[in-house]
């Protein structure tokens, strides 16, 4: 282990098979998936449902054994101690996870008792909690009456009350509206510096994860495909893809054209279409039209497209979001 | 590798004591549902009381008995300790149906106390049911000689009761994993026990497949238990056996419940 002797969470070669229902092959969630997060930081999995993100925390957060391969989160070995395990975790799952016939404050109080916490620290943190979610004002309301922007930032809450070393937040933001996905974005990397947590974060999308992670895991079919930082990610996916539509038997010239142009790159031609990325795809356009009327190339349609997590599927993956989701 | 240095959590006691108080605060927060388990046993009393009064007539009918009354309180005991905690399970669905499962599992909570939590939480509910139930009784002109012993044994037998047949919901519940399929085998199962046991009408005038099923029904172990216990000279010899298969019974199916959790986290 001296290659993670400072990764709060890694996984190794994990496998998880599910039995199929009735007369359906078994499915296999995790195949082979490898992560690792050093301690403070944030990891993000990124990848459509079903590519064995949401798996990978259930089995990282002991709720459920791997076939095979191994894992440990704070330094435990999570097979072999998941009780030790379960003291060092926080775990925000997808489903909403307060209970609907408590208050705010008493699931609060609840959740840290549970971790050994004497009444009046859990009562304190409750109240700290409460107040640093802004939830002070529906605390002592049952969580039924929330709205589900609120009951989210409980579930943060709820996985952060006994101070975890490691925070496993499975697809924190899915169905909320925008305004409440960035407030919930904001709080929580508010707290993960402030409490130093390591997190291991599981979304779908992209701008969530460029948001929130130090790294990001790109994961499909239950293994993890292409891994950085956002930066390295974005390098690669960096400014806008520029799409002209050219007589098919002029592609050539559109080719030779557009590749002797300053500030495009990774240009490429597939039948009458012709792409390049350009850093800002609007201002390219001018250029574009100017390069291929004097190549003599008439141009059919041009169209500009902003990065989308289907590009990088497209280029990790080999096909598209939509497709593999 | 450092040791964990978290705070040491509670033991299995402890933790079972947040989650009875929990699901005892939710209880009283729905006083609808809180004063109809406490009303339903009390129909049923009056009800079955009322509607099989004419068997006591019968020629044999359990002559060593008083009153029809006297004679179906123990019943109902049972009855509702047994309809009630066929309903226990359906707590941990709704748990799994939001993430409070996911999120107890992966806390330090031990899965004996969450069974511990929900039985518990059900005998609290058996106990006030039996002595609404015994209460309406002594006020509807009931006696019972055995006192405040035989009292005493009926509490016990519908605990266990309750224990035996809210484990094996709790059990169904994490197997099921769906709260239609969970209420509808535990229906199948609870009304034929009732009925194979003496809890309303006296075995030995049923046919004897029937009595001879009903020697083997926890349900008919409870009500026999309690039935003699609350007469003026109790049959120990008839009452302790069937307490202690029950209390036998209550601990086999409380840990059954409690592996139930591994298949259910196998197929999480």
């Amino acid at each position: 282990m001296s290659s993670s002797s400072s990764a709060a969470l890694v996984a190794t070669d994990l496998v998880k098979t599910y039995r199929g229902r009735r007369g359906t092959p078994p499915v296999r969630a995790l195949d082979g998936l490898s992560i690792e997060a050093a301690g403070g930081s944030v990891l993000a999995l990124l990848g459509p449902n079903g590519a064995g993100k949401s798996t990978a925390v259930r089995v990282l957060s002991t709720l459920t054994r791997p076939d095979s391969g191994s894992a440990a989160v704070a330094g435990v070995d999570v097979l072999r101690a998941p009780s030790a395990v379960r003291r060092q975790i926080g775990l925000v799952a997808q489903r909403p996870s307060a209970d609907p016939m408590a208050t705010g404050r008493e699931n609060l109080v609840l959740a840290a008792r549970i971790q050994g916490w004497t009444t009046a620290d859990a009562a304190a943190r409750a109240a700290a909690l409460l107040d640093r979610f802004a939830l002070g004002a529906a605390a002592d309301r049952l969580v039924k009456t929330w709205s589900g922007g609120m009951a989210r930032k409980l579930d943060v809450a709820l996985g952060i009350v006994h101070a975890p070393r490691v925070l496993f937040l499975d697809e924190p933001t899915t169905g909320l509206d925008p305004e409440a996905r960035a407030e919930l974005w904001e709080h929580i990397g508010r707290l993960t510096a402030e409490e130093q947590l390591t997190v291991l974060l599981t979304t779908h999308y992209l701008d969530e994860a460029d948001r929130m992670a130090d790294r990001i895991a790109i994961v499909e079919s239950g293994r993890v495909v292409v891994g950085g930082t956002p930066e390295q990610l974005k390098r690669e996916l960096h400014g806008d893809t520029v799409v002209v539509e050219v007589p098919p038997a002029r592609s050539g010239d559109a080719l030779d054209a557009l590749g002797r142009l300053p500030g495009l790159s990774a240009v490429s031609a597939d039948g009458p279409t012709v792409r390049a990325r350009a850093d800002r795809g609007a201002s390219a356009v001018p250029a574009v039209l100017t390069a291929l009327e004097a190549a003599g190339v008439p141009v059919m349609s041009v169209t500009v497209a902003r990065p989308s997590l289907d590009d990088v599927y497209l280029r990790h993956v080999g096909r598209t979001f939509r497709a593999a989701a | 590798m450092s040791a964990p240095t978290a705070v040491r959590p509670g033991g299995l006691v402890r933790h079972a004591e947040f989650l009875t108080a929990r699901a005892t605060r939710a209880l009283w927060r729905q006083p609808a549902f809180a004063a109809a388990t406490l009303v339903q046993p009390i129909i049923w009393l009056l009800l079955f009381g009322a509607l099989f009064r004419p068997v006591a007539e019968l020629p044999g009918f359990a002559a060593a008995h008083g009153s029809y009354l006297e004679f179906i309180t123990p019943g109902v005991v049972a009855m509702t300790a047994l309809f009630s905690s066929g309903w226990a399970g359906t707590g941990y669905i709704e748990d799994m149906q939001r993430g409070v499962m996911d999120r107890l599992l992966a806390s330090p909570v031990r899965r004996g106390a969450m069974v511990a939590g929900t039985l518990a939480y059900q005998a609290l509910t058996t106990v006030l049911q039996t002595l609404v139930v015994v209460g309406i009784a002594l006020l509807a002109g009931a006696r019972f000689p055995g006192g405040v012993t035989g009292v005493g044994v009926t509490l016990l037998a519908a605990v266990l009761l309750s224990v035996v047949v809210a484990s094996l919901s709790d059990a169904l519940a994490l197997l099921l994993r769906q709260q239609e399929a969970l209420i509808g085998i535990s229906q199948f199962i609870v009304l034929p026990l009732q009925f194979l046991s003496s809890a309303v009408m006296d075995t030995r005038l049923s046919p004897g497949w029937v009595q001879a099923v009903a020697r083997y029904n926890p349900v008919d172990w409870a009500v026999v238990a309690s039935r003699e216990a609350l007469t003026a000279t109790p049959d120990w010899g008839a009452a302790w056996p069937r307490l202690a298969a029950l209390a036998a019974l209550a601990v086999v199916m409380a840990a059954l419940a409690t592996r139930a959790f591994r298949t259910y986290q196998r197929s999480l």
